[in-house]
C-alpha cells in the first residue's frame, strides 16, 4: 500500500495530506451514499412485506433501479422558493441538516485503526456534532414562512433537545465503564471479560450489563432522528409534513437524505458503542469490518420494523416519555453504574 | 504565518463578524442565528489553544441546547424592532460615552504592557497522552468540588425558580393523564350486575 | 494527584441546611396537601438547627457566648458554665480553612452565620401569615429561602473568590425568584426585572473586577491575593482598575449610592414578607462579603478603597436621609432609610487604616459588624409592624396606614415608635450606640467632617422617623379594624421591639461579642 501511493504523493507535494484526507473522505462518504438510496429502497420493500403487499418492482430488474429513478426525479425539478421566506436561510435549511449527519462519521471507526480521525474525545465530538442536526430543521421551518413548517419545527427543537438529555446520559454510562472518550478505545473495552475469555464475546458487550441504557439510547435514537413513531416532526395528517412543506427538489433530497444518513448513523453508533463494533460475537470466527456492517444492518431493520409497527406517537405523550420516563431512568442507571463499578462485585477491573 | 496563525485569524474574522451582526442586524432570530456561529468559531478557537473539552462542551451546550430553546422562544415571538429602536438616538450619547470610556480605560490598563505575552509566564508544555477532559475532571471532583456542588445547587435554585414562576395549571383543560389511563381496572369501567332473567 | 479528602467539620451547618433543601423539596413534593405546612417548619427546624450547629463548629464563638452571658446578672455564671460542659468535645478552637482553602471557619463567619440565620428564621415567622392571606403560601417560597440562606453561609465564610461568587449568585437567584412570588402582582414582576437585570449588572462588575485582580495576583484565594500583594509580586495599576469594579460590585448589593437605583422599587414592588427578607439577613451576607474581599484580600490597597468607600458613605448618608423625607410610601421611606444605614456601616469600614496604621482597623470594623447587626434588628422589626398591620385584600404601605395606631392598638404603636427612634439614633436605644460607634471610630481615624456630616444627616433624618411617631400617636385612625395576628408573631414582635430597647440599654454583650468575633479572625 504504501509503495502504491509514493508516487502519487510526490506529485502531490506538500499538499498531500489535504488530498489524501478527502480521498479517505469521498472513500466513507460515496458508499455511504449509496446505502442511503438503497436504505430507501429497503424501506418501501420491508414495509411492503410486513404489509402483505410487493413493494415497488417495475424499475430494473426487481425494481433494483428504484432509488436512482427517483434520485434523477429530484435532482430535475425545480427549487421553488416560496416569496415570503427568508431566502438565505430556506437554501441554507438543508445544507444545515445534511453536514452534521456526514460531517460526524469522521470519528466512527470502521475497523482496527480504520478511522478518518482517531481523536480522544471522539465520543463528545459526536454527542456535539449531532446536537447541531436540530438547526436544519428549525431553520428550515423558520425560513419558510409559513405555518405547517413552522409548527414542526418547533415541535422538532423541543423533541430532540429532550431526547438529547436522556441520550448523553445514556453515552455517560458508556464511557463510565469503559473510562475513555475515544471510540476506538470503546469498542476495545468490549472485547475482554469472562465471557470473552469463554468465547462468548457477545455476552461481554456493554449491552448487557447497560441492558435498560442500551435501550433508552435505541429509542432516543429513533426519537432523534424524527422517524416513526416519533415522526411528529413531519406527521402528513397534523402539520402535512412539517419543515418539508415549501421544499421541492434537491432542497426537499437533502432533508431526506439527511433523515436517512441519520438512521444510518444511530445505527453504527449502537453498533460501536452497546454492540462491539467491529468484534465477532464468537471467540473463534476473527474480528473484522463485516461484523460492524451486519450490526448497522440489523439496527436499520429495527428502524424499519419499528415503523410499520408501531402508530405515532402523541406529542404530549413523546414529552412525557422523554422527561418523566427516560431522563430519571438514565438518571439513576449512571449513579448505580458508577456504584457498581466502586463496589468489589465489578465486572471492569 | 503558518497554517495555525492562518486559521486562527479566519475563525476569529469570522467570530468577530458574527458578533456585530448579532447586535446590528434588524431581524432577531438572524441575530440569534449570528450568535450561534460565534459561538461556533469560538469552539474553533479554543480547539486551537488545545482546551478541547471546553471547545465541545461550548458547542453542545450553548450550540446544541440554550440556543436552540432561545432560538424557540425568539420565533414565538413578535418583536417589533421599531418600538425597540425608539429613544435610540436620545441615548445614544450617554451610552457612547460610558462605551468610549470603558474602552479606553480598559486599552490603557490592558494594552500589553501588564497582560502581554512578556508578563505572563508560558505554560509548561503537555506530555504525549495528555488529556485536558481527564485533568479537568479530576481538578473538579477533588480541589474545586467544593464550588462545583455549590454550581449544582444553583442551577437548582434556577430550576426551582423557573418552575414555581412559569408552572400553572390551567382549569378546564380537555386533557387526559396517561398514568391514569393506564392504571385503569376493569372495576372502574363495567360493572357487573347479576340479576335473575326477566319474562317480557 | 496528592489529594486528601477535605475536613467536612467546619462546613457542617452548610452541610446540613444543603441536605435539608433536597430533603425539603422531596418531602413536599410527595405530601401535597400539607406541602406548605411541612415545608415550613422543616424549614424553621433547620435554620435553628443549623444556627446551633455553626455556633459549636466556629472556632471559640461558643467560649465567647458564654463569656458575654457569665458578665449577666441572676444566673450567669451558671448558664455559662452548663453551656460549656454540654459542648464539652464538640466547639472547635482554631480557624479552619478547609476544600482546598476555600472555605474558612472562623469566629467572624460563625457570629454573622448564626444572625443572618436567626434573621431569615424571624422574618418567615412574620411573613406566614402574608403569604397565606395572599395564596401565595407555597413550599417553594421556603425551598427558596433555605437555599437563600445557605448562599449566605458561603458567602460568608468564603475564603476564595469562587466560593464567593458562588454563594453571592446562590442568594441573589433565590431572592430574585422570591420578589417575583407573587406572579399575579405586575409590580412584583416588575420589581423582579429591574432586580435580576441590575444583580446581573452588578455581578458582571463584580466578576470583572475579580478577572483582574487575578490577573494580577494569579491567584483566587483570598489569603493568597493579600500575600502576593503584600510582597509586591502584583501590578499595582491592574490591582486599582479591578478593585473599582469590586467595589462597585459590592456598593450594589449593600445597595448604596450611587448603586442604590434598585431599592426602592424593590422594597416597594416586592411582596412584604419579601422585602423584610431582603431587608435584613442579606445584608449581613452583604457585609461579609466587603469584609472578605476587601479587608481579608486586598488590605493591603486600603488607602485606596477607604477613599471610595467614603464617596460611597457620604453619598449614601446624605441622598437616603434627604429622599426618604419625601416618600409617602412606608416601604419606600424605610428602603431609603436603609441605604443611608447602609452608608453608616460602610462609615465603619472606611475607618480602619489611617496613614498605614492598622491599630484603628479592630475598632473600625467591630463597630461597622455592630451597627450591620443592629440594622438587621431594626429593620426586622419595622417590616414586621408593616406586616402586622396588613392583612387579606390590604397593603399597610403608606405612612397614613399608621394613623392613630395608639388608639387602634397602643402595645404595638409604642413597639413601632421605639423602632422608629432607634432608628432615628435616639439614645437609649440600639440605633444610638450603633451610631455612636461609628462615628466614633471615624473621628478616632480623624475624619472629623465625615463624622459631622453623618450627625448632621443623621438629625435631619430623624424628621421622617418622627413623623411616622407623630401620624401614630397624633392622629385619627382612618381604619378601625382591630389588629389579628397569631400569638407568635405578636410574641416574637413584641420580643424583637423590646430587644431593640434592652440592647440600648445593655449593648455591651453584642458589641464585645462582634470585638470578640474580629480579634479571633483578623
Amino acid at each position: 500500500m504504501e509503495a502504491l501511493l509514493e508516487p502519487v504523493s510526490q506529485f502531490f507535494g506538500p499538499a498531500w495530506p489535504v488530498v489524501w484526507t478527502l480521498a479517505k473522505i469521498v472513500a466513507i462518504i460515496a458508499p455511504l451514499m449509496l446505502g442511503v438510496a438503497y436504505l430507501t429502497l429497503a424501506e418501501r420493500k420491508v414495509i411492503g412485506y410486513m404489509q402483505v403487499r410487493i413493494g415497488p418492482n417495475r424499475v430494473g430488474p426487481k425494481g433494483l433501479l428504484q432509488p436512482i429513478a427517483d434520485g434523477m426525479k429530484l435532482l430535475f425539478k425545480e427549487i421553488i422558493v416560496p416569496s415570503g421566506a427568508s431566502k438565505g436561510l430556506f437554501i441554507l435549511g438543508p445544507i444545515l441538516a445534511i453536514a452534521p449527519s456526514l460531517a460526524a462519521w469522521s470519528v466512527v471507526p470502521f475497523n482496527e485503526g480504520m478511522v478518518l480521525a482517531n481523536v480522544n474525545a471522539g465520543l463528545l465530538l459526536l454527542l456535539a456534532i449531532t446536537s447541531m442536526e436540530v438547526y436544519g430543521v428549525i431553520i428550515a421551518g423558520w425560513a419558510s414562512n409559513s405555518k405547517y413548517p413552522f409548527l414542526g419545527s418547533m415541535r422538532a427543537a423541543a423533541q430532540m433537545v429532550s431526547y438529547e438529555v436522556a441520550m448523553g446520559f445514556a453515552l455517560i454510562c458508556v464511557l463510565l465503564i469503559s473510562s475513555s472518550l475515544n471510540l476506538s478505545d470503546i469498542v476495545h473495552s468490549q472485547g475482554q471479560g469472562r465471557f470473552h475469555e469463554m468465547g462468548l464475546s457477545f455476552l461481554s458487550w456493554n449491552w448487557l450489563p447497560l441492558l435498560p441504557m442500551f435501550i433508552v439510547f435505541l429509542i432516543s435514537g429513533i426519537a432523534e432522528t424524527n422517524r416513526a413513531p416519533f415522526d411528529v416532526v413531519e406527521g402528513e395528517s397534523e402539520v402535512v409534513a412539517g419543515h418539508m412543506v415549501e421544499y421541492s427538489g434537491m432542497a426537499f433530497a437533502l432533508f431526506f437524505l439527511a433523515e436517512y444518513a441519520n438512521m444510518f448513523l444511530v445505527s453504527v453508533m449502537t453498533a460501536v458503542l452497546f454492540m462491539g463494533g467491529w468484534l465477532s460475537p464468537i471467540g473463534a470466527i476473527p474480528d473484522g469490518f463485516h461484523w460492524l456492517a451486519l450490526k448497522t444492518a440489523f439496527f436499520l431493520f429495527v428502524f424499519l420494523w419499528v415503523r410499520a409497527t408501531f402508530p405515532r406517537f402523541r406529542y404530549d405523550h413523546i414529552m412525557r416519555l422523554g422527561w418523566k420516563v427516560f431522563i430519571p431512568i438514565t438518571l439513576v442507571w449512571v449513579i448505580v453504574v458508577a456504584v457498581w463499578m466502586m463496589s468489589p462485585l465489578s465486572i471492569w477491573k | 504565518m503558518d497554517f495555525k496563525t492562518l486559521v486562527f485569524y479566519i475563525l476569529s474574522a469570522i467570530m468577530v463578524f458574527a458578533a456585530l451582526r448579532v447586535i446590528t442586524s434588524r431581524n432577531p432570530v438572524h441575530a440569534a442565528l449570528f450568535l450561534v456561529l460565534s459561538f461556533v468559531t469560538a469552539g474553533g478557537i479554543w480547539l486551537l489553544l488545545a482546551a478541547e473539552f471546553l471547545a465541545i462542551v461550548l458547542v453542545m451546550v450553548y450550540v446544541g441546547a440554550v440556543m436552540v430553546l432561545f432560538l424557540f422562544v425568539v420565533m414565538m415571538l413578535d418583536i417589533n424592532l421599531d418600538r425597540l429602536r425608539e429613544g435610540f438616538w436620545s441615548y445614544l450619547p450617554v451610552g457612547a460615552l460610558i462605551g468610549i470610556l470603558l474602552v479606553v480605560e480598559m486599552a490603557l490598563v490592558l494594552g500589553g504592557r501588564y497582560f502581554g505575552l512578556e508578563a505572563m509566564p508560558e505554560p509548561p508544555a503537555v506530555q504525549a497522552g495528555y488529556s485536558n477532559t481527564r485533568e479537568l475532571g479530576r481538578l473538579l471532583y477533588t480541589d474545586y468540588v467544593y464550588p462545583f456542588e455549590l454550581a449544582s445547587l444553583l442551577l437548582l435554585v434556577a430550576m426551582v425558580v423557573a418552575v414555581s414562576l412559569t408552572l400553572r395549571k390551567r382549569k378546564g383543560l380537555r386533557q387526559v393523564n396517561p398514568s391514569d389511563q393506564v392504571a385503569v381496572k376493569r372495576g372502574d369501567r363495567v360493572e357487573l350486575v347479576s340479576m335473575p332473567a326477566e319474562k317480557e | 494527584m496528592n489529594f486528601v479528602v477535605p475536613d467536612f467539620y467546619p462546613a457542617a451547618a452548610e452541610i446540613l441546611v444543603a441536605v435539608m433543601a433536597l430533603v425539603i423539596m422531596l418531602a413536599s413534593t410527595f405530601a401535597r396537601r400539607v406541602a406548605s405546612d411541612l415545608a415550613y417548619g422543616l424549614t424553621q427546624l433547620t435554620l435553628v438547627f443549623a444556627a446551633l450547629v455553626s455556633v459549636l463548629v466556629s472556632p471559640n464563638l461558643l467560649a465567647a457566648v458564654a463569656a458575654v452571658i457569665s458578665e449577666l446578672p441572676l444566673f450567669g455564671v451558671r448558664l455559662a458554665e452548663v453551656l460549656m460542659s454540654l459542648a464539652e468535645g464538640y466547639a472547635a478552637n482554631e480557624v479552619v480553612a478547609t476544600f482546598s482553602g476555600m472555605f474558612i471557619g472562623d469566629m467572624l463567619g460563625g457570629l454573622l452565620k448564626v444572625f443572618s440565620l436567626l434573621a431569615v428564621a424571624i422574618a418567615l415567622l412574620y411573613g406566614r401569615g402574608y403569604l397565606a392571606d395572599r395564596k401565595i403560601d407555597r413550599p417553594e417560597y421556603y425551598l427558596l429561602s433555605l437555599l437563600m440562606s445557605l448562599g449566605m453561609m458561603v458567602m460568608i465564610s468564603a475564603n476564595h473568590m469562587l466560593s464567593l461568587y458562588m454563594g453571592l449568585e446562590m442568594m441573589s437567584l433565590s431572592l430574585y425568584g422570591m420578589v417575583a412570588f407573587d406572579r399575579e402582582s405586575p409590580r412584583a414582576t416588575e420589581a423582579a426585572m429591574k432586580y435580576f437585570v441590575l444583580g446581573a449588572l452588578a455581578s458582571g462588575l463584580l466578576l470583572y473586577g475579580m478577572s483582574m485582580i487575578y490577573g494580577a495576583t494569579g491567584s483566587l484565594e483570598l489569603s493568597g491575593i493579600a500575600q502576593s500583594i503584600y510582597h509586591q509580586a502584583a501590578n499595582k495599576t491592574v490591582l486599582v482598575f479591578g478593585l473599582v469594579f469590586i467595589v462597585a460590585g459590592v456598593a450594589f448589593k449593600l445597595g448604596v449610592v450611587p448603586f442604590h437605583m434598585w431599592v426602592p422599587d424593590v422594597y416597594q414592588g416586592a411582596p412584604t414578607a419579601v422585602t423584610l427578607m431582603i431587608s435584613s439577613a442579606p445584608k449581613l451576607a452583604a457585609f461579609a462579603m466587603a469584609m472578605r474581599l476587601l479587608v481579608y484580600g486586598l488590605f493591603e490597597l486600603a488607602d485606596q478603597w477607604q477613599t471610595m468607600l467614603m464617596f460611597l458613605s457620604v453619598l449614601s448618608i446624605v441622598l437616603g436621609n434627604l429622599a426618604a423625607i419625601a416618600q409617602s410610601n412606608i416601604k419606600r421611606m424605610l428602603a431609603y432609610s436603609g441605604i443611608s444605614h447602609m452608608g453608616f456601616v460602610l462609615l465603619g469600614l472606611l475607618a480602619g487604616v489611617v496613614d498605614g496604621d492598622r491599630n484603628f482597623a479592630l475598632n473600625a470594623y467591630s463597630s461597622a459588624m455592630f451597627y450591620a447587626v443592629s440594622y438587621v434588628i431594626m429593620s426586622l422589626a419595622s417590616f414586621g409592624m408593616v406586616i402586622l398591620l396588613s392583612r387579606a385584600g390590604f397593603e399597610a404601605e403608606t405612612i397614613d396606614d399608621f394613623k392613630g395606631l395608639n388608639k387602634r392598638n397602643s402595645w404595638f404603636a409604642a413597639l413601632m415608635m421605639i423602632v422608629m427612634f432607634s432608628m432615628a439614633g435616639i439614645p437609649f436605644f440600639i440605633g444610638f450606640f450603633a451610631k455612636l460607634s461609628v462615628l466614633q471610630a471615624v473621628v478616632a481615624a480623624g475624619y472629623v467632617w465625615l463624622a459631622v456630616v453623618a450627625v448632621l444627616m443623621s438629625v435631619i433624618g430623624a424628621f421622617y422617623y418622627l413623623r411616622v411617631v407623630k401620624v401614630m400617636y397624633f392622629e385619627e385612625p382612618v381604619d378601625s379594624t382591630p389588629i389579628r395576628a397569631q400569638g407568635e408573631v405578636r410574641f416574637l414582635l413584641s420580643a424583637n421591639g423590646l430587644a431593640i430597647a434592652v440592647l440600648g440599654l445593655l449593648p455591651q454583650g453584642l458589641m464585645s461579642l462582634c470585638a470578640y468575633a474580629l480579634l479571633a479572625s483578623l
